[in-house]
């Protein structure tokens, strides 16, 4: 397959021969040279923006979480409780989040009109409805193009858990795609007894330069794979304990919670702190459709342990101001309470917590009704929250990638951000 | 008309027109006690089907008990609470408030004698109580929710049933953990959805107090979906050792609730995508004798006092019930 952002145009062969030139001194040309605006690249690397994503996947409940509706037809036995912010209740199975609702906001008005799996997930990563033949890049792809920095050579695009690369990066380039990490080392990522440094480096050596030449002619989206997952490796390689979890102080560990999610938010402050400009752990999994409440109670649990350690810890370590922090699914869950005590898939009516970097704190935007069957104020959609999570971090949503001559929107264009969540 | 479990027939249907929760007969017959998704409780004459709802806790309400005499009945609520209600007073105030534990009261039981009340909840704490309201004893061992708790009919034990499908014996009087009642297959973990699930949904004693059965739910191939069918486990009470498991194959759903009937077979109310069922065990025997599709998916049941009749309580907000008897002329 020929990739279609190898046009061939100056600045695109200049890009990748700088590239490939400084990957032979172990560092990674940055992405922001396809900014349109390089004055706020630099500003962006200056302050180093970061952005995590808790992926709830399979939709948590917004009444069992931000947007709880207690004692009416459709709240559930959960009650709400107060929080940091006078006047903002959340549901009761989020005590500890519910301390740092100073730090965080919550948009309590979307609609993505839409109530199955794939395509929310595609709406809430993707920023876009997804439509056949056509490929956007995933948050993190753009992050990682736009936030990376050229002195940090790992990767800018980091699931947890997951053990694979992923094809999520679309025109904006292999090296942009998500690599999964399970808090350790990669497998293999140590090199070989056998292979001196100087051997290991001749190898490679000769490998960029047949590559350099065969490039040339034929270069397809196939060979830039295989380059960058090579070069990608050898970084990892250099930089392996970064993902090494383990690393961390027994303490913290504790702090976290002795389970997977409590690792893995421990491990992605751990990347964060390493410089890595987008992380996303997930947290499996919220898709009750049977026994709704004894399952939130369950993974809420967890989650509330987890969250609000990182929260604090993002905070107390002054790096919330320059990491947003987002909590999303790909929908919400009926008000309506199905006969298995569950609730079904629900894109009407539902909510996102985020916090950190140019999120105002405190705030809650828009709402339902009161039992939380509609929106009445403020609808948002999710072209709207990816504007809002790229303005946070401090690019102009507005903007677009120069992919070999042609303007790609960084954003959907007929979507806007949610300027009063913004300080 | 005599005890005919083959002849069991939905009576009456009583509306209370949202979902329901719990139901539970008071020990003297007169009143059925209900919850419901509406966050009210209900009681229903049980002759008439003539019913009271009031506002009660600042949740649901997924059990109740009685005093003995009948007199006051106990609700247990999500909200962190006991509370205690007059059972036959026109205007139902509470005599008596229990902050019991932290979140769900999943569970109450009264003991023979009135002077101790159980309780077991999300917090993973059994707790006794006396009747004035005041801790008697809290019993530390479970690791997961407590979904139910039963005394033994001699008084001397408690028995407490959690998520992991294990059931604790603990002497009253001590607080010591007697022995461990383990019924695996009430309980999973499904890697793919990382959830835990299933737990003791109920636990009862025969009547000579030689099987002590429970029941919940096996084969949940997918728990987020409601994939799964009942399943009960009876244990030999003096040996501790595992009699019998009686799944109710092709029956999807939860076993809720489980009791004995003066034949000594057992009765179960089960509720899933299935829909709802009355199911019939003889104790030697693995697969139920008889089953009664109910009209909708049950959430619990309640065996009256005459031992004929049976009331289950249903998400289309019917009260039902059935009688076990042959249908009269």
């Amino acid at each position: 397959m020929k990739a279609h952002y190898a046009c061939g145009s100056n600045s695109h062969l200049m890009a990748r021969r700088q590239f490939l030139g400084t990957m032979a001194g172990g560092f990674v040309v940055g992405g922001l040279g396809a900014l349109t605006n390089p004055a706020l690249a630099g500003q962006i690397q200056k302050n180093q923006m970061r952005v995590l994503v808790v992926y709830m996947a399979g939709g948590l409940s917004q009444l069992e979480s931000w947007d709880p509706k207690p004692k009416t037809d459709t709240g559930g036995p959960f009650r709400a409780i107060p929080t940091s912010v006078p006047g903002i209740h959340i549901s009761e199975l989020l005590p500890k989040t519910a301390t740092h609702m100073d730090k965080l906001a919550i948009v309590r008005s979307i609609n993505t009109k839409n109530n199955d799996h794939g395509k929310g997930s595609y709406q809430m990563q993707y920023g876009r409805s997804q439509m056949p033949g056509t490929e956007y890049p995933h948050l993190g792809a753009v992050c990682a193009k736009t936030l990376e920095r050229d002195d940090n050579p790992l990767p800018g695009h980091i699931r947890v858990p997951g053990g694979s690369r992923g094809s999520d990066a679309a025109y904006l380039g292999p090296q942009y795609a998500s690599v999964g990490m399970n808090g350790k080392p990669p497998a293999n990522s140590e090199r070989a007894g056998s292979l001196t440094e100087a051997a290991d480096k001749l190898r490679n050596d000769f490998r960029r330069q047949a590559n350099e030449r065969f490039s040339l002619q034929r270069r397809t989206a196939s060979t830039d794979l295989y380059t960058q997952s090579y070069e990608q490796a050898l970084q990892l390689m250099e930089r392996r304990e970064v993902f090494d979890v383990t690393k961390e102080p027994e303490a913290d560990k504790d702090r976290y919670g002795r389970f997977d999610l409590g690792q893995h938010c421990l491990m992605a402050r751990r990347l964060l702190e390493n410089g890595i400009p987008f992380v996303q752990v997930q947290h499996s999994n919220y898709d009750t459709h049977n026994e709704n409440f004894n399952f939130h109670f369950e993974q809420l649990g967890e989650f509330d342990q987890a969250f609000s350690t990182l929260i604090g810890d993002l905070h107390d370590r002054g790096m919330l101001e320059t990491t947003l922090v987002v909590v999303m699914s790909e929908f919400g869950r009926t008000p309506r309470i199905n006969q298995y005590y569950g609730r079904d898939h629900w894109g009407t009516a539902w909510s996102v917590c985020l916090g950190g970097a140019k999120i105002q704190p405190g705030a809650v935007i828009g709402k339902t009704n009161e039992n939380g069957t509609k929106v009445i104020d403020r609808e948002v959609e999710h072209g709207d929250l990816f504007h809002t999570y790229l303005c946070a971090v401090g690019l102009d949503s507005g903007g677009a990638f120069d992919i070999g001559g042609r303007q790609q929107p960084m954003a959907d264009p007929s979507h806007a951000p949610i300027t009063e969540l913004l300080t | 008309m005599a005890l005919d479990v083959m002849k069991t027939h939905v009576l009456h249907e009583w509306k209370h027109g949202k979902p329901l929760i719990a139901c539970r007969f008071e020990p003297q017959g007169r009143f059925l006690f209900s919850s419901s998704e509406d966050y009210t409780l209900q009681r229903w004459n049980a002759e008439t089907g003539e019913k009271i709802a009031w506002e009660a806790h600042d949740s649901w309400v997924r059990d109740f008990a009685f005093m003995p005499d009948g007199e006051t009945v106990i609700s247990a609520g999500c909200d962190d609470r006991i509370i205690f209600w007059p059972t036959t007073a026109e205007k139902l105030e509470p005599k008596l408030e229990i902050v019991a534990h932290k979140g769900w009261v999943r569970s109450v039981d009264v003991n023979s004698d009135g002077s101790l009340i159980a309780t077991g909840g999300n917090d993973r704490a059994v707790k006794l109580w006396s009747p004035d309201g005041k801790l008697v004893r809290e019993f530390v061992g479970h690791e997961r929710d407590v979904y139910s708790v039963r005394f033994h009919p001699g008084g001397q034990f408690l028995l407490s049933g959690d998520l992991d499908g294990k059931v604790h014996q603990w002497e009253v009087n001590s607080g010591k953990l007697v022995r461990t009642f383990e019924a695996k297959d009430l309980h999973s973990y499904n890697g793919g959805q990382q959830v835990h699930y299933g737990g003791i949904r109920d636990i009862r004693l025969s009547p000579d107090k030689k099987l002590l059965a429970m029941t919940g739910l096996h084969k949940a191939t997918n728990p987020l979906g409601a994939v799964n069918e009942p399943l009960n486990y009876l244990f030999d009470w003096e040996s501790g050792s595992e009699s019998k498991k009686q799944p109710a194959e092709g029956v999807g759903g939860i076993g809720w609730r489980i009791e004995f009937l003066s034949d000594g077979s057992e009765i179960v109310a089960s509720g899933g995508n299935g829909g709802g069922f009355l199911l019939f065990f003889k104790p030697a025997e693995e697969k139920p004798y008889h089953k009664l599709k109910l009209p909708n998916t049950a959430r619990d049941m309640s065996v009256h006092p005459d031992g004929l009749r049976v009331a289950t309580a249903h998400h289309d907000g019917q009260i039902r019930i059935s009688k076990m008897t042959e249908k009269a002329a």
